[in-house]
């Protein structure tokens, strides 16, 4: 079999393995938490009685095993279980917003991951002078603002005083895809402004790192334009890192926006996470959390697939 | 009332409030409309309510875990939706008066203990079929009902006996109660066809607008009912409620226009967002109050001359002026404000440093730092004021320790449970509730483990007492204990504080609760 079929299929058992691993320390983990469930629910309406009702009525009397085992079957056969807080169907629910937050993710990600790549080969092309100054400084800078900052500043720019784009991001069923963009405009600023900067820098670095190796002196010497031994002979060289460096902003755009969404009240994954922890909604929070970990360790996946694929001494072996 | 005008008067100065701000407020205490318009030379005819256009309004305080069921609505989201498709038998008017909804007579017997509600026919529900006498008598057992977990059980524990009697309701109960209507006016009670037994949330009832989508903790959107039975309200021809719960976020998204009105203006900001172009500020003093509270049966604290000076080692205004903002009005060591309708002013007790080290000598305590827990849950500024309330008591030689605990179990763990800390009481329409939950022995929320049987005694007969006079001085006396002898040290009472655009006409001021008691979007119109 060709080498790079074995290492890809090793890698995804490896994931399934990993995501294995984590949903058992997410049921753990919200096994073990201080404080009861049912007592967590009740509150202050809390009775021995309905205590034991509801403890009998979640399960919490079976073996954690039992528990765990009847929750992997439920989710492999696509049953997430329902909410304890409001009786909802957390695979609707959280199907919705998890379409929301990929939307927000994949627009901010459309825009941000080849911008970083121009900018970082731009960067590269005219390294040390003003060009690369200027993109390093403002990107930099970017990123070191907190993103609710960030989140405000826009709001006040261009909501309040301009009024280009609204400075609600609600989106909801029924809205064309023009309504849609523009009502996500200002938070796919904010997270594009958020990651651009990782990115560019990782682009840049890797670029350069390869501009030493003698076959750059050789196209340079075959007479190429400085910009075209930029993009065809050294980025190809420089993708692996940049790959990692991507995806690892792909996942934070999935799953660690829960600031920018509460600043521009967009209903995705994070505010509906926040919700249901505080209410100790634990069946909705496990769900959560194994999504979260699907995301990261898919992405990772993918980051070191492209990495394999983009080795040639891998893709053609002697 | 002069002091009222010279307090509206002083608001205008300083731009909290706007001009349609300041003649809603004159006018919502009787104030006659020449004085106003005179005051503020510029026309303020009461203008004829313009029908159309959508209403879409930023509220914050909803999650993702709100249900539609109207007897689990416990928070700001959940009571102004269920505000937009729901009606009570009766609703509490802004001056505090008891005015007939879907119940269209309320006759109760001398001494209060059966309540007769003529119930008001020809009234279609949203899915079109008709409201009856039985849908009525449903939806209180329902929330009678403890399974269905009602936030308005509390209020249906006293009534032994609800049946029909014709068109009529009668509701009977073990003992007497003056204030029924006013308890039944409580916003979980909206009726709902056959009680809402069989589908508790389909949102189906009689109010002003239709829902037709909803989605907890994000955006719920409604249209006109077309066959409402009041033909006064509702003048929009739709609304969206938008949930924003994000302070920042909910000021900017009125002033850049996507919304007309929200709730819960944070008043550091409120001065400044009232003086923006097109945003008018409206708040209102309510019964809401922020406290600290001692358990009086727990040492040092079950000693009455250290509840004395810790009562008078805080400074009451300071803390108005500064935790507040000046939006708000100075609490008196009662639970009772000028809000509540047989209110009788107390002598205003004020800050005073050497009173306190003279009380807390003859307390006898041994010096050792006296410990209030703190949260920022407990009301917003809790802990700066806690801070506050450090440094008076410093000055009066009382050593006040304050511990900072997580909002994460507040209410459970710390609330109710531990002898000092600081808390947050929303009010009651009535004294007698007021006074029930929280200063009856027996109560579940006695946060201050008031124990008096005089006290006990005088709840119990003002509640009975259907004469209004004898009920004001029976309520005089239990404040003037209260006053005296109580846990509770209250600083202040808080305004709502909504803000709406200047499009927006005919707000009125209600106490009742934030955006005119939930009414904002059936009274209001887009001039």
């Amino acid at each position: 079999m060709h080498p790079v079929v074995t290492l890809v299929a090793r890698r995804v058992a490896l994931g399934l393995i990993l995501l294995w691993a984590a949903s058992v320390l997410i049921f753990v983990g919200t096994t073990i938490l201080p404080g009861d469930v049912a007592q967590a629910i009740l509150g202050q309406s809390a009775t021995p009685v309905s205590l034991a009702n509801l403890r009998e009525e979640l399960g919490l009397n079976e073996p954690a095993l039992t528990r765990y085992l009847d929750w992997m079957g439920g989710v492999l056969r696509g049953d997430l279980g329902t909410a304890l807080t409001n009786g909802e169907d957390i695979a609707t629910a959280m199907g919705r917003r998890l379409g929301n937050t990929l939307l927000l993710a994949g627009v901010a990600a459309a825009i941000a991951v080849p911008l970083a790549l121009l900018l970082g080969i731009v960067a590269v092309r005219f390294r040390n002078r003003w060009p690369d100054r200027a993109i390093s400084t403002v990107t930099l800078a970017a990123i070191s603002v907190p993103e609710f900052l960030l989140g405000y500043l826009v709001i006040y720019v261009l909501a309040v005083q301009w009024r280009v784009f609204p400075s609600l991001a609600a989106v909801y069923d029924g809205m064309g895809w023009a309504e849609t963009l523009n009502a996500i405009a200002l938070p796919v600023i904010v997270l594009v402004l958020a990651v651009l900067g990782h990115m560019m820098r990782m682009t840049r670095a890797a670029i350069l790192n390869v501009m030493q190796a003698p076959y750059i002196e050789t196209a340079e010497l075959k007479g190429l334009r400085p910009i075209a031994v930029i993009a065809r002979h050294a980025f190809p060289n420089a993708v692996a890192p940049v790959v990692n460096v991507v995806t690892i902003n792909l996942a934070f755009l999935v799953v660690g926006v829960v600031v920018v969404e509460v600043v521009f009240v967009y209903p995705g994954m994070g505010q509906y996470l926040v919700d249901h922890v505080s209410k100790r909604d634990v069946p909705v929070v496990q769900a959560s959390g194994l999504v979260f970990a699907a995301v990261y360790i898919g992405l990772n996946l993918v980051a070191d697939v492209v990495s394999i694929l983009a080795n040639p001494r891998l893709r053609h072996p002697r | 009332m002069n002091d009222d005008l010279s307090r509206l008067i002083a608001q205008i100065d300083a731009a909290r409030m706007g001009r349609r701000a300041f003649l809603n407020r004159t006018a919502a205490f009787g104030l006659s409309a020449a004085l106003g318009t005179s005051l503020m030379a510029q026309d303020a005819r009461a203008q004829e309510p313009r029908k159309g256009g959508v209403l879409r309004m930023g509220i914050g305080g909803g999650e993702t875990t709100d249900t539609l069921d109207p007897a689990l609505a416990d928070s700001p989201v959940p009571f102004n939706v269920v505000r937009q498709w729901g009606d009570t038998l009766v609703n509490v008017t802004p001056d505090g008066q008891i005015e007939p909804r879907l119940a269209e007579s309320v006759e109760g017997n001398a001494d209060g203990t059966v309540w007769t509600f003529g119930i008001r026919q020809g009234v279609k529900f949203h899915d079109g079929s008709d409201m009856t006498v039985d849908d009525v008598v449903a939806t209180m057992k329902r929330h009678s009902d403890e399974n269905a977990k009602s936030g308005a059980l509390g209020i249906m524990q006293g009534i032994s006996d609800i049946r029909a009697d014709g068109t009529n309701v009668v509701f009977t109960l073990a003992t007497g109660n003056a204030d029924l209507p006013f308890l039944l006016s409580d916003y979980h009670l909206v009726i709902q066809p056959k009680g809402g037994v069989d589908a508790p949330a389909a949102a189906i009832g009689t109010g002003t607008y239709r829902l037709t989508s909803a989605e907890a903790g994000v955006r719920y959107a409604f249209e006109k009912n077309p066959n409402d039975w009041d033909a006064t309200r509702g003048h929009y021809d739709g609304v969206e409620i938008l949930v924003i719960n994000d302070n920042t976020a909910r000021t900017s998204a009125l002033q850049s226009g996507q919304v007309q009105i929200v709730n819960r203006v944070d008043p550091k900001v409120a001065t400044l967002l009232g003086r923006t172009p097109g945003v008018v500020v409206h708040n209102v003093s309510g019964r809401g109050h922020y406290v600290f509270i001692m358990h009086t049966d727990t040492a040092p604290f079950d000693n009455k001359d250290l509840r004395l000076a810790l009562k008078y080692a805080i400074n009451r205004q300071e803390m108005v002026d500064k935790i507040l903002d000046g939006f708000g009005g100075l609490g008196n060591d009662t639970p009772i404000n000028a809000a509540y309708p047989l209110f009788t002013p107390i002598e205003q007790r004020e800050y005073d440093a050497a009173r306190a080290a003279e009380h807390y000598k003859a307390s006898g305590h041994d010096g050792s730092p006296i410990v209030l827990l703190v949260a920022d849950t407990a009301f917003p500024g809790a802990v700066d004021a806690a801070a506050l309330f450090q440094q008076s008591a410093q000055a009066a030689g009382i050593p006040l320790e304050i511990q900072r605990v997580p909002d994460d179990g507040y209410w459970s763990d710390v609330w109710n449970v531990k002898p000092f800390c600081a808390s947050y009481w929303g009010g009651r329409p009535v004294q007698d509730q007021m006074y029930s939950t929280a200063y009856l022995s027996t109560a579940d929320w006695n946060d201050t483990k008031f124990r008096r049987p005089d006290v006990d005694a005088l709840i119990l007969e003002a509640r009975a007492e259907t004469d209004a006079a004898k009920r004001t001085d029976l309520y005089d006396r239990i404040g003037r204990i209260v006053h005296e002898d109580g846990g509770t040290i209250c600083p202040m009472f808080n305004d709502f504080i909504d803000a709406a655009s200047d499009t927006i006409a005919g707000w009125v001021q209600d106490p009742n609760y934030e955006m005119m008691g939930g009414w904002a979007s059936a009274k209001t119109w887009m001039a």
